[in-house]
């Protein structure tokens, strides 16, 4: 572009806009919401995996003085529609999933009651006073033998297989026939709890006078709830408004449409008072979604000089009892990640979708992509292993060249940019990697462990083009400038600490030559911004940012036609500077930005043709995802005495195309890379023979504290996305997606020479521990 | 995370607490609250009455008594972990109290509460077993002494009787000896998977008397008696000699904890491996 001047927000380290709000204690979250008459809410959860639900006796609760109303699953059946699940999986069995259960529950946490009572304490009474008896069935835990056979789930299905999803490229058969290096190997992604900060929470009023519900959610999908409570509690969607205020912290848990939201909301417009309903930690842990929970068979056909020919998977992803809004999609989205950096051709998968008693899975950072890159970048390191061949040297061998982009892959998705040698080479440059092999090899002599472990990723990101997601895949913005001059950004990616704010802001300050303060950007009201579809998926800034470049784009048009007439000059000529715009090579015939402005709105000066005011609302349709890449490498020391692993060194190159603010790229790399290294070494939910739920408390599922994570080392390369406006590809899940095969690599490395192949997460102490005292 | 109700009474004096609690059926003393608190959230615990002893100053010190130390009831675990009373053999205390969760657990959690409390799991019993500590007891017919080796009886169950507060505990710190306390973290709670306390008594760099317990194995912290054995009249320069002495201090525990956590296996080979840490540390 002609007009552009020299960038000097985007590209800078800038501090976050949003940060003395949140750390100051001055910002309002959901549970802060307090409205004149409201009642409060709690849900009854099943302690069961498995039962009949007998009977109910609410009469205790209902005598209770201060309660308002208590409510079964029969009670709400006719008012409340069942939870959604976008998928475009054909054949997907969708047993109902009713906000409160009705004569069953299918996993400990499972609602079964809901009682709406003057203040919370009455109503966390009350629920001791509901009587519920339980014949208790026999629970399905074991993803293996729920997939071969009873006791059902869902007993109406006669199975437990909610659905399969099939696929098969290249000649796999050939690829492993006369193939010299055959490998087997179990790779097990185990089942995490999303733990964010802020538990979840819903407020609902329902405004009588205008037949309106008001629902305040801490969720990363206004836009989406707004659509699903309008068809679940049948009122039109323009008659509800959907608020996210500040939000905590999501991870993909508060991507999902929750029983409590539409119950919430039944309730108010029922009672006729604003209700609220605040998660207890427990229920954070029992009653929102968990993550990953994969089991992959597979199978490597490979030659003697590394490269890998061909790999058949089979893949059981356990979907928990139900389905949420995106559960069977998840692990699709591991299948189309298989070939990771790779060119591989020969590919046949079995995903089978299964019911258990448990929580259900969904979206957990990186949603389907981390289990793919895990199971591809072990392979890779068992390839390295069987040969011979260095692992950075196998992965060289496999991958797309720089000059293969846009590159197809066997799974039919194109990448759209990338340069993995350069990744490589620019790790090189920072490690010196024969010298930490070198150092390997004399710790071993002296009987300590140490291993290196290097993984590469491509992640799929700016999420995506409309045909290819459920539920939409654009992003809308509206760009206003204000007649004070200031300029409102109004987003549909509502952020939950991502930082949009301030690199929206970068954005806008570049384009128009505004100070970054003068830029508001507006988010999560479904009334002040009415089309959007969330912050998911790292597409923040490659989708939202794009849309918000458009709109940009047309009000600097508008400002340079008003500008030119004003100067009487060519509108061709004239250039944004800081707070003003001039003819381009005359910095002196300026006029002020605010002087625009002015002009825009007094109107009695217009150029021909042109409206009133300044402003403009674009939609941003993405041609394709984007895939960033990268390579991460760590060094992992492994205490021989107890098996307690600690992270030395953790170097990180990492390329999302072009960057706007570095300082918040690379706090996404550290979170990122912080809940990878937490699945590696420490998280894990454990359910017992019987469903229960035995780490649901911080007591017991190891979240890790900051002195469990290393400082990390990191750098990048640039290669700009051709699919958005800013180059941008989406960075929020690369850390997750790298992290876990990089530790795991090196785990496994550190005790090689023992033997040891492959080591599943998390890699306790003690599992390393007998490892070490069992090969000795 | 609501308790259920109950009255709350803030004496202002020891008398006045122990009738508060004596009072009526099912009295609570809260002191720091790090884990009455969470009990009473999850109504795990749901007492008619909590009788909050913020206000009983004179039971928060750590001083110097005859050959050794005192320490206060409700000193909170930070100024007993940053006490400079606690030197030599004292280190164990000070160790102990350093490794308690986070700043925040520890400029709130007390000693007394900690040590009532009993958690199987918990860091400073295992201090005051291993200094052979007296505890001081506080109830409706006066004071009274408890020796540790008599207070902790299970997990959470220990010798005082309804209505007695620990007001606080003495210990004596032999002249020239050395402590420490290390453990293995849990990695969620942070409590103790295995933790050792060690108060050596030494004559130059001969141990003339070690006295070792651990935390975290089974229902209450424990002496390893065979190990002390073992290590006196030891040079405990020598590293190996040290392991050598401290590798079957495990392997003679009973009723080892055995769950998600921990093996028992697991947890008996650490203790080993913590009781060696723990001896080098503190003559290190
Ligand atoms: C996040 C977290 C991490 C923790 N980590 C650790 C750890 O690593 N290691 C560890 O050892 N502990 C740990 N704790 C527990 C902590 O040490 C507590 O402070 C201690 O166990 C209880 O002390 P308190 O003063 O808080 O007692 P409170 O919680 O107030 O009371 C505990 C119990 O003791 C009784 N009680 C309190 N004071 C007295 C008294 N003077 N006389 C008689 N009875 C009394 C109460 O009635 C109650 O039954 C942790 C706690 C938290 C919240």
């Amino acid at each position: 572009m002609a007009t552009t001047t020299v960038p000097k927000q985007i590209g800078a380290r800038v501090r976050r806009k949003e940060d003395p709000r949140l750390i100051t204690g001055a910002s309002t979250y959901t549970d802060d919401l307090k409205l004149p008459g409201m009642a409060y809410c709690t849900v009854l959860r099943s302690p069961h995996a498995h039962a009949r639900i007998a009977s109910i006796d609410t009469s205790g609760a209902e005598a209770t003085k201060g309660v308002l109303r208590v409510v079964t699953g029969r009670d709400v059946q006719e008012a409340i529609g069942g939870l959604p699940v976008a998928h475009k999986i054909e054949g997907l069995l969708e047993p109902p999933h009713r906000v409160l259960a009705i004569d069953e529950v299918r996993y400990v946490g499972d609602g079964v009651a809901a009682v709406v009572a003057e203040d919370p304490s009455t109503a966390r009474d009350a629920l001791e006073r509901i009587e519920v008896e339980y014949e208790e069935l026999e629970a399905v835990v074991d993803v293996e033998k729920a997939a071969a056979g009873g006791p059902f789930v869902h007993e109406e299905l006669g199975t437990n297989v909610a659905f399969t999803f099939p696929f098969e490229a290249g000649d796999v058969d050939g690829a492993f026939q006369d193939a010299p290096v055959v490998l087997r190997q179990r790779i097990v992604n185990q089942r995490q709890i999303p733990f964010a900060v802020e538990p979840r929470a819903v407020a609902a009023r329902f405004d009588r006078g205008h037949r309106k519900l008001e629902i305040w959610s801490s969720t990363q999908i206004p836009h989406l709830l707004r659509t699903q409570l309008s068809v679940m509690l049948g009122i039109p969607e323009h008659s509800v408004r959907v608020i996210a205020p500040e939000v905590g912290g999501g991870f993909g848990s508060k991507l999902n449409v929750y029983a409590e939201e539409a119950l919430v909301g039944h309730l108010a417009r029922e009672l006729g008072r604003p209700v609220k309903w605040t998660a207890t930690r427990t229920e954070g842990f029992q009653a929102t979604i968990h993550g990953r929970d994969q089991l992959a068979d597979v199978e490597i056909a490979a030659s003697e000089d590394g490269v890998l020919h061909g790999m058949r998977v089979k893949l059981l992803q356990d979907l928990g009892a139900y389905h949420q809004l995106l559960t069977p999609v998840i692990p699709t989205l591991t299948v189309l990640m298989l070939p990771g950096a790779y060119r591989l051709r020969n590919l046949q998968v079995e995903l089978k979708g299964v019911f258990t008693d448990k929580t259900p899975t969904d979206a957990y950072r990186g949603a389907g992509r981390p289990e793919a890159n895990f199971i591809i970048e072990r392979v890779l390191d068992l390839i390295a292993d069987a040969t011979g061949i260095d692992p950075i040297e196998v992965r060289r061998r496999n991958f797309f060249p720089a000059d293969a982009f846009p590159a197809d892959t066997c799974t039919g998705l194109t990448y759209d940019s990338g340069n993995y040698q350069a990744a490589v080479d620019l790790l090189l440059e920072t490690v010196d990697y024969d010298a930490l092999r070198r150092e390997q090899a004399q710790r071993r002599e002296r009987g300590e462990l140490m291993g290196i472990g290097v993984a590469c990723y491509v992640e799929i990101c700016g999420l995506g083009p409309s045909a290819a997601l459920p539920a939409g895949g654009w992003e809308a913005c509206t760009l206003e400038v204000r007649r004070t001059g200031r300029v409102v950004v109004k987003t549909g990616v509502s952020p939950h600490g991502q930082g949009e704010e301030t690199t929206f802001s970068q954005i806008v300050a570049d384009a128009l030559g505004v100070g970054l303060n003068d830029v508001e950007i507006a988010h999560g009201d479904t009334d002040y911004v009415p089309e959007g579809i969330g912050t998911f998926g790292s597409r923040a800034q490659a989708v939202g940012g794009a849309a918000l470049s458009m709109a940009l784009e047309d009000v600097r048009d508008k400002s340079r036609k008003i500008a030119g007439h004003l100067l009487e000059a060519d509108p061709e000529d004239v250039v944004f500077d800081e707070g003003k715009l001039h003819i381009r090579g005359a910095p002196d015939r300026a006029v002020g930005f605010q002087d625009v402005v002015t002009a825009a709105y007094m109107a009695d000066d217009l150029p021909e043709g042109v409206e009133p005011g300044l402003a403009s609302t674009r939609f941003f349709e993405p041609s394709n995802f984007t895939f960033p890449f990268g390579v991460h490498l760590c060094v992992v020391d492994i205490d021989p005495d107890t098996g307690e692993p600690s992270i030395r060194r953790y170097v990180a190159v990492d390329d999302c195309g072009n960057v706007i603010n570095p300082m918040i790229v690379d706090g996404q790399i550290h979170g990122g890379v912080a809940q990878a290294i937490a699945q590696s070494l420490y998280e894990q939910a454990v359910y017992d023979a019987d469903g229960q739920l035995v780490t649901g408390s911080l007591m017991d599922y190891a979240v890790p504290r900051a002195s469990y994570l290393p400082s990390y080392e990191l750098r990048r390369t640039t290669t700009p996305t051709p699919v958005n406006p800013l180059g941008a590809k989406g960075v929020g899940e690369a850390g997750t997606i790298a992290g876990n095969p990089c530790v795991m690599n090196a785990v496994v490395d550190a005790v090689s020479h023992l033997g040891i192949r492959h080591v599943d997460m998390p890699a306790t102490p003690e599992k390393l521990w007998r490892i070490i005292t069992e090969r000795d | 995370m609501l308790p259920s109700a109950f009255d709350y009474v803030v004496p202002d004096s020891l008398e006045e607490a122990v009738r508060a609690l004596t009072e009526g059926p099912d009295a609570r003393a809260l002191a720091g609250g790090q884990s009455l608190l969470p009990l009473l959230k999850l109504r795990l615990a749901r007492p008619a009455r909590l009788v909050d002893l913020r206000r009983l100053d004179g039971l928060r010190y750590v001083r110097k008594v005859d050959g050794g130390v005192a320490v206060g009831g409700l000193t909170p675990h930070a100024e007993v972990a940053g006490s400079t009373l606690l030197v030599g053999g004292g280190r164990a205390l000070a160790e102990a109290a350093a490794a308690i969760g986070d700043v925040q657990v520890r400029n709130r959690g007390t000693f007394g509460g900690s040590l009532a409390h009993a958690d199987p799991s918990a860091d400073l019993p295992a201090a005051v077993l291993a200094l052979e500590a007296t505890l001081l007891a506080h109830g409706p017919d006066g004071e009274r002494e408890i020796r540790a080796g008599d207070f902790f009886l299970g997990p959470f169950a220990t010798a005082l009787r309804p209505g007695e507060l620990l007001v606080g505990a003495r210990m004596e710190i032999p002249e020239g000896s050395r402590g420490a306390y290390v453990k293995l973290r849990h990695k969620a709670s942070g409590f103790a998977l295995v933790g050792v306390a060690a108060v050596l008594e030494m004559d130059g760099s001969t141990c003339r008397r070690a006295r070792l317990t651990v935390t975290g194995t089974g229902g209450r912290p424990l002496r390893l008696e065979e190990t002390e054995e073992a290590l006196a009249g030891l040079s405990l320069e020598d590293g190996r000699a040290v392991r050598e002495a401290c590798s079957g201090a495990g392997e003679v525990l009973e009723d080892v904890h055995d769950d998600l956590h921990g093996s028992a296996e697991y947890r008996r080979a650490m203790t080993s491996v913590m009781a060696t840490r723990a001896v080098l540390r503190a003559v290190g």
